[in-house]
C-alpha cells in the first residue's frame, strides 16, 4: 500500500514534550539582566512538538522506508557496500573514546593516541607508505588534502609553474572538483580502447606544468591499470606527482600496494574499504597517506610515539596546517581500526580474493544477458552497459527501478561516464554466491520482461513504498523545507 | 582463518566459480597486476584478534582515557558535553539508516531523505534561513566552505575573518585559501569582541564574505546592529557561524540580517568522539542556494501524486558538473545530522530553550564565583552564553594537572590558540553542570596557588 509518512511538523500537538531535564539549580536571574532583550530571539521557535514515543514511532517508520546493506544485497560501483561488522559500532560507543573532548590534556588521552598510531602502522604496512594523516573526515576530503600535500611541495621547491592535473576520464566526479577547489586546471587523460588509460596521451601532455596525475587503480571499470610502471615513469620524469585514489582499494590488499606501484600520494575510504557504514551519505573517513618527501608537509597533528607514551606532534613547520578542526573522524576510525585487527593480513587478502571472485564470477553469470564492454578479467567491479536494452525503451535506469522491484538494490547506474547507459557492478566479498545466483536470475528475468514489455519496465517500479519519483520537478520547483500551510 | 565470520563463501563455492569464469586460481584473476609491483609474501601486519580479544584490546585503550563519564568536563571551544537523550542512540543504531548510502535510489531510501528534509527544515527554523544544505564535515570545514561560497556568489576572493572566530576553524580556513589562491585578512579583537572600527576600515568593494561568530569563541555574545547593513553597502556577504543552543534564545542570524549561517552541530545530541564525527551546519538565504556546497533534499511527488523526496539541485555538485562544481564534497555527515533531528524533535521548543536558559544561567552563576576569586579576573567584559575566558594566576597546564586529581577537565588553554593570552582559560558550563559541580570547580580554583 502506498502512502506518505506524515512529518514531524505535521504530528506536533502543542503542549507534547519529548524531553526530560532536570531543573535549574543555581539561582536564576532575570534573563533581561544578562542578555538585553535586543539581543534576545524575537521570532518564534517553531520546532516540532512532539512526545517520546511519537518521535521513535516516527523514526522507526522511516526506517523501514530505506534499504541498508543489513536488508539485502547492495552492488553499488565503487562505494563498496560490504557488510558492517557490529562489533565495530559497539567499539566506537565505548565510553572511553565517544565522550573524550579533543582538547583534554594528551596525558589523559594516550589510548585513543594508541589507537591512532596503531591505525597509522597498519596503514602503512598495507598501503607500503610512510606516514599517514587520519585528520581527513572523508574520501573528497582526503582528495583535497593530498592535493594540497603535493602543492606544497612543488612550492617548497620554487617550482611554481605546475598548474595542471592530470585526470583520466574514468575518474570519480570527486576528482576534477577537487582538482579546481585546489586551484588548479583539470586535463583530461582520454581511455584506450581496452578501458585503461592511453598511455601514448598521457605522454603528450605530461610536462612541466604537471603537477600530478590522479588515478584511480582499479579504475572505475574494474580494471587494473597494467601499465602502472610506465604510467609512473612518464610523471615522475617530468617532475610530477602520483596521486592514488583509494576508493577501490578493496581490490587489491595484500596483492599489491600503492607504494610499491609509485604512488607519492594515497588517499583511503575508510568507509568502504574497511567496512564502516555509510551512514546514509556520512560520516566517513579520508586518511591519506605519503611517501617521505612528502612528510613534511602533513597536516598537524602527528601522532607520535616515544617510550610507550604519546603525544601529538604540532612542530612542523612546512605542515599545510588544519583541514579539520580537530582530528578527523576518530570515531569513525575506531570501526576501520576494530575491523582492520580483527582481520589481519591473511583476512584482508582474501577479503581481495573474494571480492574479486565475486565479481568475475558476477560478471560472466551476467554477460551471457547482458552487453560487456571490456570483457577480461576485472577485479572488484565490472560495468556492463544497457544500451542494447535502451534500443528496446528501458534502459540502466529502469533497470534499477526493476530490481528494486524484486528486493535488491541496484548497481551505479550511468558511470562511469565512458559507458554509455553504464550499470556499474560491485558485489563485494560479504556476499555469498546463493545471492549472487539469485541476482543474475533476477536480471535475467528483468531483460525478459524488456523483451516481453519495455514500457512496463520503463514506468517502474510499482512495489516500493512510493512510485517513480519526479526528480525534474524538484529541481525545478524547489521545495527545500517544509513551511506551515 | 580470521575474519572468516564476514565472509560467506565456503571452498567449494569458490572452485565451482572458478570453474564458470574458466580461472585456475583466484590468483590467476590478479595475473593483470605486472610482477614488478606484486606484494611478495605476506603483509606484515600484527596477528588477527577474535571479537573477544578486539573487545579486551579495545575496552583496554578506553580505559587509559578520561571523559565525561568518569570526569566532570568544563572544556568547551566548539566542543560541548550536553545532556544527549537516550532515543537518539536507539534511532541511529537502526542499521536501515546506518548502512544505507547517499540516497542515489530515493523509492527505496525515503527515510534517509524525509529525515534530511526534516532536518533542513529545522534548520532553517533555528537559524531564520530560507534553506539548509545535507550538513558538512564539521564546524571547521563548514565556515571554510561558507567563506568560499560567498567568494562564488560575489564573485570577488578576498574575505575578512574576526579573529574572534574559532581559532580552529580559522586554521581550516587559511590552509584553503591558501591553496586555493584566496585572500584572508583577519579583524583584530577588541575587548573579546571584533574591533567595529578596524572592521569598517578594512572592508572596501573587493571583500566578498565577513566570517563572525556568535556566540563568539570566547563565548560573548557580540553586538550584530549595523553589522550586516555595513557589510551589504559594501555588497560584500555576512556568513555566521553560530551555537545552534543558543539560537534558541539570542536572535537569529536572520533577524541580524545575515546570509550565510554555519555551525557545528555537536552540541545537537552528538558524543564528543574526540572531535569527530561531529556535524557541520550550512544554511542561506534563498537566492544563495545554487552557490551551496553538498547535499539538498527537496520535495516532489511520485506517479500517483503521493508526496516524496529526492536529492535535488545537483547540478550543483561533484558527480553532475565535475570540475564546475559548487565543492567537492561526496560523503557528507548524514547519520549525525540524524541524530540532531531526532534531538532537535525530542527537545522541541520548550526544550531548546529550556537548555538554553540553563546554559546561560550556570555559565553566568560561575562567572560571577570564579571572577571573585582572589586572583581571577574575567578576561573580557561583556555578555556571555556558555562560556567565558577567565585570566587564572598562574600557568593552566598546572591548573588542569591539578583538577584533573579531583576528576575535573579543566579549562581550554588559550595560550596556544593567542599569543598572549598566557594565563587565559576558557570555561564552558551547559545544563548538565550541576551547581555542586560548579561549587567543587570553584573551590578548587580558589584553593589553588
Amino acid at each position: 500500500m502506498r502512502k506518505s509518512k506524515a512529518l514531524l511538523f505535521e504530528m506536533s500537538r502543542s503542549g507534547r514534550q519529548g524531553y526530560s531535564l532536570p531543573s535549574c539549580d543555581v539561582p536564576v536571574k532575570p534573563l533581561e539582566q544578562i542578555v538585553p532583550h535586543s539581543l534576545q530571539r524575537s521570532s518564534d521557535l517553531d520546532l516540532p512538538e512532539l512526545s517520546e514515543v511519537e518521535v521513535i514511532r516516527h523514526y522507526t517508520e522511516l526506517s523501514t522506508r530505506n534499504f541498508g546493506v543489513d536488508t539485502g544485497f547492495y552492488p553499488l560501483g565503487s562505494c563498496t557496500m560490504k557488510y558492517n561488522p557490529k562489533v565495530n559500532e559497539e567499539a566506537a560507543m565505548l565510553p572511553g573514546f565517544a565522550y573524550m573532548h579533543p582538547c583534554q590534556p594528551e596525558e589523559t588521552a594516550q589510548g585513543a593516541l594508541e589507537l591512532l598510531y596503531n591505525m597509522e602502522q597498519d596503514l602503512i604496512e598495507l598501503t607500503g607508505m610512510d606516514r599517514f594523516t587520519l585528520q581527513p573526515a572523508a574520501g573528497a576530503h582526503g582528495e583535497l588534502t593530498g592535493l594540497m600535500l603535493i602543492q606544497a611541495y612543488h612550492r617548497s621547491r620554487g617550482d611554481n609553474k605546475r598548474n595542471k592535473v592530470l585526470i583520466p576520464l574514468s575518474a570519480h566526479g570527486t576528482n576534477p572538483a577537487t582538482v579546481s577547489m585546489a586551484g588548479y586546471e583539470v586535463v583530461q587523460i582520454p581511455c584506450d580502447d581496452r578501458g585503461l588509460v592511453d598511455l601514448e596521451a598521457l605522454k603528450a601532455v605530461v610536462d612541466e606544468t604537471t603537477s600530478a596525475l590522479m588515478l584511480t587503480n582499479p579504475s572505475t571499470l574494474g580494471l587494473f591499470e597494467e601499465e602502472i610502471v610506465a604510467i609512473a615513469k612518464a610523471i615522475h620524469e617530468a617532475g610530477g606527482l602520483l596521486y592514488y585514489d583509494g576508493a577501490n582499494m578493496n581490490a587489491i590488499m595484500g596483492y599489491t600496494r600503492p607504494g610499491d606501484m609509485g604512488f607519492d600520494v594515497v588517499h583511503l575510504n575508510i568507509h568502504k574499504t574497511f567496512a564502516t557504514p555509510h551512514g546514509g551519505g556520512g560520516p566517513g573517513g579520508g586518511p591519506v597517506g605519503v611517501k617521505e618527501r612528502l612528510i613534511p608537509f602533513l597536516p598537524v597533528p602527528l601522532v607520535e610515539k616515544n617510550d610507550n607514551q604519546f603525544s601529538f606532534n604540532y612542530d612542523l613547520p612546512d605542515s599545510i596546517g588544519k583541514i579539520h578542526s580537530f582530528y578527523g573522524n576518530f570515531g569513525v576510525v575506531i570501526k576501520a581500526y576494530t575491523y582492520l585487527k580483527m582481520m589481519g593480513a591473511q583476512g584482508l587478502k582474501q577479503a581481495s580474493g573474494d571480492a574479486v571472485l565475486n565479481a568475475n564470477y558476477l560478471m560472466n553469470l551476467l554477460k551471457k544477458t547482458y552487453y560487456l564492454p571490456y570483457d577480461r578479467y576485472c577485479k572488484h567491479e565490472f560495468v556492463l552497459s544497457a544500451r542494447p536494452e535502451k534500443k528496446k525503451g528501458a534502459g540502466a535506469g529502469d533497470i534499477a527501478k526493476a530490481l528494486l522491484d524484486r528486493g535488491f538494490h541496484p548497481p551505479t547506474v550511468y558511470f562511469p561516464l565512458i559507458v554509455e547507459e553504464a550499470l556499474m557492478i560491485e558485489p563485494t566479498e560479504t556476499e555469498s554466491k546463493e545471492t549472487l545466483d539469485a541476482f543474475a536470475k533476477t536480471m535475467e528475468d528483468i531483460a525478459k520482461d524488456i523483451d516481453r514489455d519495455a514500457e512496463k519496465v520503463a514506468h517502474g517500479p510499482y512495489n516500493t513504498v512510493v512510485g517513480r519519483l519526479d526528480e525534474v520537478r524538484a529541481a525545478r520547483n524547489p521545495i527545500l523545507r517544509w513551511t506551515k500551510k | 582463518m580470521s575474519g572468516k565470520h564476514y565472509l560467506p563463501l565456503t571452498d567449494e563455492d569458490r572452485h565451482k566459480m572458478l570453474a564458470t569464469i574458466g580461472a585456475d586460481t583466484v590468483e590467476d584473476l590478479f595475473s593483470d597486476i605486472p610482477d614488478a609491483v606484486r606484494l611478495k609474501g605476506e603483509l606484515n601486519l600484527p596477528p588477527a584478534m577474535s571479537e573477544l580479544e578486539m573487545l579486551r584490546h579495545l575496552d583496554a585503550l578506553a580505559a587509559k582515557n578520561k571523559h565525561f563519564l568518569n570526569c566532570v568536563s568544563f572544556m568547551g571551544a566548539g566542543i560541548y558535553d550536553h545532556f544527549i537523550p537516550s532515543v537518539i542512540k536507539h534511532v541511529t543504531s537502526r542499521s536501515e539508516f546506518y548502512t544505507s548510502y547517499t540516497p542515489y535510489q530515493p523509492e527505496v531510501s525515503q527515510g534517509v531523505l524525509q529525515s534530511i528534509f526534516e532536518y533542513q527544515t529545522m534548520i532553517c527554523q533555528l537559524t531564520g534561513m530560507d534553506v539548509s544544505n545535507a550538513s558538512m564535515y564539521d564546524g571547521g570545514t563548514a565556515v571554510t566552505e561558507g567563506a568560499v561560497m560567498g567568494c562564488g556568489a560575489t564573485r570577488r576572493s578576498r574575505v575578512l575573518v574576526s579573529q574572534s572566530v574559532s581559532p580552529y576553524y580559522r586554521a581550516v580556513i587559511k590552509n584553503y585559501f591558501h591553496s586555493r589562491g584566496l585572500t584572508l585578512d583577519e579583524i583584530p579583537l577588541k575587548d573579546g569582541c571584533t574591533d567595529r572600527g578596524k572592521l569598517e576600515e578594512m572592508l572596501d568593494d573587493d571583500v566578498a564574505t565577513v566570517v563572525m561568530q556568535q556566540p563568539n569563541f570566547f563565548g560573548m555574545v557580540e553586538n550584530m546592529s549595523g553589522i550586516a547593513d555595513l557589510v551589504h553597502s559594501h555588497k560584500a556577504l555576512l556568513l555566521v557561524s553560530a551555537d545552534p543552543i543558543s539560537l534558541a534564545l539570542l536572535q537569529t542570524p536572520a533577524e541580524y540580517g545575515a546570509d550565510i549561517v554555519v555551525g557545528e552541530g555537536q552540541c545537537l545530541g552528538v558524543p564528543a568522539s574526540f572531535g569527530g564525527p561531529v556535524l557541520g551546519i550550512m544554511a542561506a538565504r534563498e537566492k544563495f542556494v545554487r552557490q551551496m556546497p553538498g547535499r539538498i533534499v527537496g520535495e516532489t511527488v511520485d506517479s500517483e501524486g503521493n508526496r516524496g523526496f529526492v536529492l535535488t539541485l545537483q547540478t550543483r555538485e561533484q558527480h553532475i558538473r565535475r570540475e564546475k562544481a559548487a565543492s567537492n564534497i561526496c560523503s557528507n555527515e548524514a547519520l549525525v545530522a540524524l541524530a540532531a533531528s531526532v534531538y532537535l524533535a525530542t527537545m522541541g521548543p520548550q526544550g531548546m530553550r529550556e537548555v538554553a536558559e540553563q546554559c546561560l544561567q550556570k555559565a553566568n552563576y560561575a562567572k560571577e564565583k570564579i571572577t571573585s576569586l582572589n586572583g581571577y579576573s574575567l578576561a573580557f567584559p561583556g555578555i556571555n552564553f556558555k562560556e567565558f575566558a577567565v585570566t587564572v594566576p598562574g600557568d593552566p597546564a598546572v591548573l588542569n594537572r591539578k583538577l584533573l586529581e579531583k576528576n575535573i577537565l579543566g579549562g581550554v588553554e588559550l595560550g596556544p590558540l593567542y599569543p598572549g593570552f598566557k594565563n587565559t582559560m576558557l570555561f564552558a558550563f551547559t545544563e548538565k553542570r550541576t551547581r555542586e559541580e560548579i561549587d567543587t570547580l570553584v573551590g578548587e580554583l580558589e584553593g589553588w596557588k
